[in-house]
């Protein structure tokens, strides 16, 4: 990553106010002029389980964690230990916990991590109502080079509501952490960030993707609840009535699915959001959507399966049910966005994809990035709207005909209320007119057709980003989530003097072999990078595309991230 | 408006496409298709600003043999796709039709939620107690003790299912039986089924010739209900409960809930929601 950035940790038990403490701190960090990247865990319990923030600060946008964590802050150690896994540590790191609440897990300590005593509880108290998670707060704030006026002002502003006492007594709280921590062991400390933060943006990945519908054009939605995809609707649901939109809550994905559909047909662009189960009771009408060329878009954040898997936490593994989960031949769109930002930039071109092209599109975001938050510059607007192709005029007497066999496959449609063009939109297979035909001839037009809309469509430079050094004979290729730590992992590749190109591939189906060759040109090897135990990224492009003879996967389920070290490793070690 | 232009009266043949139904000879879904042209003939609804939605079966064929806007997509999802599609279109006039399996069985918590969220959608089940599409399997309208399964050659051995009961437990704001023996009374039933505000249920008595020949006894067995409509949902229920299924020709139930249409009315522009992310 270019710039410099510090990785802290804060957990605790439930109660213990660590995901207040997180937030603020973000807060805090973006009013100072610093990007920021969030991500938290959390126990299984509904309410009031563990819990634990992963923050990462820095002076240039931040695309995903470090390889370790340079501090740790356990307010307390309750279950806290569940999380060891997803906060590696190494002796260069610093713990601190509270001597009063017991020992560091064990997990922990083995990292050599230097340990430090704080104690929270017993500062707090002296402090009337003052709360342990803001002496954490203070400790960290002072050792990062958090000026506390900055921090004051976002105190104020967000325990407004809660009183002048309530605010006087985190200040308290937050001023004995900074005095506690003055002299603590360093951990870097960032420069002063821009004080113009006008043009930056604090957003989730879910939040980003319920923008880019809503930029696409999107204006009807249905939804059913389903971690880790709720907030994306949850944000819908109060922005769609503003702008003339409106969101339904559907009994089952199964009424969602055929709720979008329906509003599609009635010409207003429309999407649901789920995750992996929803998706898999969604396959059936998706198919038809593809067959009935009703253009819909379909949000999958992902998390770990299969079944129920683990709901709080990523993966990517429904690549092949969204590339292959259709019945028949089915061709419709598969998108992914390549990070928080990226999930406006992805939704929004698949509206406009599955507009301007008639069929359903799947956006696979994860829970990862779909509720990491993203301190990182304001996207501009794109002018990406939906547009259908409506029919022409039709001489007198000729018949329209809804799917006729166009030389792009792409058959303008009509929608209720236009006089003289009523049709029969149908998931039978059907002829031109859309009258129900068993015919061989059919078929084959009609399979033809959709797949012809779908290859001879100009997608533009958007199918992949494709960074790093032009004629690199070393290639990194990846997708989603997993182009964040990809993308740092170029950077200290080619600081170390390594060549080195990175393709995160954004469009999945339909496949571009001209455009993929020409990427790889002249590469010689590649690593393919994903968060997937059966490597479902890796066989795919294999199965569709011309790799090189040398090629190496580096994969592994979830809800482990892939960090940015194992990537330079897996290059470095390539001999 | 162009007062040149001349006003064009509609007849039931202006609502019949030029598709031929797949249908048996002698099916009772061709009196309801003919019912449903003759409703939309009587309330002179322009075709193009009629939509017609359904599932899968004999009795959701209906869509391409009309020439108003149709929608025919997968089995037992008939329901949601005419609820999005009146939720995003209010201007239009939304029919559903399809059959028992179709609605009250892969369908079956959709229409639950489709009494319940009260849309005005007009629902018209041809029930014909079988899956005749698929050749013949008992439906939950299916008596109990029908043997004329091979999927369950000695019954199906479970009670059937009340539709209207359920219906209105449910909370349907308009519950109607009648018989495809008689299509101008459907056609009658449908035409009040449109014109009532929120979800309108009728369900039709449609002979399966093939798979179920008995019920041409059917137009010799059903009667004109003796009853006039309520709305009163508690003698409804009682009405509903202890009547044989044969009384035909009438409301039912008819209730005052309004339908259910959110409204899209903001005028903001996409732009402005930008300030929910400004630091
Ligand atoms: C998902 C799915 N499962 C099963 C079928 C097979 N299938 C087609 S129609 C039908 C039953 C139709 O019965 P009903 O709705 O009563 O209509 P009818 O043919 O009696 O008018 C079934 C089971 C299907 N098309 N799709
Ligand atoms: S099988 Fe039965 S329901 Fe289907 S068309 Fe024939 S008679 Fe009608
Ligand atoms: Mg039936």
């Amino acid at each position: 990553m270019s710039g410099q950035t510090v990785s802290l940790v804060m957990a605790g038990s439930g109660g213990a106010g660590v995901v207040t403490a997180g937030s603020l701190l973000l807060e805090a960090a973006a009013r100072a002029g610093w990007y920021a990247y969030m991500t938290r865990s959390s126990g299984p319990q509904i309410r009031g389980g563990e819990a634990a923030v992963m923050i990462r600060l820095g002076t240039e946008p931040i695309a995903s964690h470090d390889d370790r964590f340079h501090l740790l802050v356990g307010v307390d150690w309750q279950n806290v230990g569940r999380f060891a896994a997803e906060i590696p540590l190494g002796p260069e790191s610093l713990i601190i916990g509270d001597p009063g609440e017991g020992e560091t897990p064990e997990v922990f300590v083995r990292s050599g991590a230097q340990q430090i005593a704080l104690p929270m509880k017993a500062l707090a108290k002296k402090v009337p109502d003052g709360r342990p998670n803001m002496v954490a707060f203070g400790a960290i704030a002072g050792m990062i080079g958090l000026t506390e006026d900055v921090v004051l002002g976002v105190l104020r502003d967000s325990l407004k509501r809660k009183g002048e006492e309530a605010i006087a007594a985190s200040i308290a709280a937050f001023r004995a952490g900074v005095e506690a921590a003055a002299d603590f062991p360093a951990v870097p400390r960032l420069p002063a960030g821009k004080s113009d933060t006008s043009e930056r943006w604090s957003i989730t990945g879910n939040e980003a993707t319920g923008m880019g519908a809503l930029r696409g054009g999107v204006r009807f939605v249905a939804a059913y609840p389903i971690t880790p995809a709720t907030e994306v609707l949850e944000w819908l649901a109060p922005a769609l009535p503003k702008v003339g939109g409106v969101l339904v809550q559907a009994e089952d994905e199964l009424a969602s699915i055929n709720q979008i559909i329906g509003g599609s047909y009635g010409g207003v662009p429309s999407l649901t959001a789920t995750s992996g189960p929803g998706l898999a009771l969604m396959t059936e009408s998706l198919g038809l959507a593809v067959a009935a060329e009703v253009p819909i878009v379909v949000i999958d954040v992902m998390r770990v399966g299969p079944s129920t898997g683990i709901a709080t936490k990523s993966e990517q593994a429904d690549l092949n049910i969204a590339v292959y989960g259709l019945h028949g031949d089915a061709p419709h769109l598969v998108l992914a966005p390549t990070s928080v930002a990226d999930c406006l930039f992805t939704t929004q071109w698949a509206v406009h994809l599955a507009e301007s092209l008639q069929t359903a599109a799947i956006v696979l975001t994860d829970q990862a990035m779909g509720q990491a938050r993203a301190v990182m510059p304001r996207s501009a607007a794109v002018s990406f709207i939906g547009q259908r192709e409506k029919p022409a005029v039709l001489a007198e007497g000729v018949q329209y005909k809804r799917y006729a066999n166009t030389a792009s496959g792409v058959s303008p449609m009509a929608i209720p209320g236009m006089a003289g063009y009523t049709y029969t939109a149908d998931g039978l297979e059907h002829n031109e007119t859309g009258t129900p035909s068993s015919q061989a001839s059919d078929h084959q037009a009609q399979l033809d057709k959709r797949l012809r809309k779908l290859i001879g469509y100009n997608y533009g430079d958007h199918w992949a980003d494709i960074t790093g050094d032009q004629d690199a004979d070393t290639a990194i290729l990846t997708w989603g989530s997993s182009a964040g730590p990809a993308r740092e992992a170029l950077e200290r590749l080619r600081a170390a003097g390594h060549a080195v190109k990175l393709v995160a591939v954004r469009l999945i189906s339909p496949v571009q072999p001209e455009k993929f060759a020409e990427a790889l040109k002249g590469v010689e090897r590649v690593l393919v990078v994903e968060q997937s135990h059966s490597g479902q990224f890796h066989r795919y492009l294999r199965a569709q595309y011309d790799l090189p003879r040398q090629v190496k996967a580096l994969h592994h389920p979830g809800p482990l991230a892939v960090r940015p070290g194992a990537i330079v490793e897996h290059i470095t070690q390539w001999s | 408006m162009d007062a040149c232009v001349q006003q064009r009266d509609y007849t039931a043949k202006d609502y019949k496409s030029e598709v031929k139904p797949i249908w048996c000879p002698g099916c009772g879904d061709y009196s309801v298709l003919a019912a449903i042209t003759r409703a939309l003939a009587a309330m002179q609804l322009a075709p193009e600003n009629v939509a017609v939605v359904s599932g899968i079966g004999c009795s959701s064929r209906i869509p391409a043999y009309t020439s108003v806007y149709g929608f025919h997509g997968v089995h037992g999802r008939a329901l949601p796709v005419a609820t999005g599609l009146k939720i995003a279109r209010p201007d239009l006039t939304v029919l559903v039709t399809g059959g028992d399996g179709d609605g009250f069985s892969i369908g079956g918590n959709h229409f639950l939620h489709a009494c319940r969220r009260n849309v005005d959608l007009t629902y018209i089940v041809m029930d014909n107690q079988v899956y005749g599409m698929t050749k013949g399997q008992a439906s939950p309208t299916t008596e109990p003790d029908w043997e004329g399964s091979k999927l369950t050659p000695d019954g199906a051995g479970i009670e059937s299912f009340h539709p209207l009961v359920v219906a209105l437990a449910a909370g349907a704001n308009f519950i109607a039986r009648c018989s495809s023996s008689d299509p101008n009374n459907v056609a009658d039933i449908i035409t009040q089924a449109i014109r009532h505000p929120g979800f309108s249920l009728v369900q039709v008595l449609s002979p399966c010739v093939t798979f179920r020949p008995e019920q041409l006894e059917w137009k010799h067995m059903v009667r004109t209900a003796a009853v006039d409509v309520t709305e009163d949902a508690a003698r409804a229920a009682r009405r509903l409960m202890t009547d044989d299924g044969f009384n035909v020709g009438k409301v039912l139930y008819k209730g005052d809930r309004p339908a259910y249409q959110p409204e899209a009315k903001g005028a903001a522009a996409v732009a402005d929601l930008e300030a929910d992310f400004a630091l």
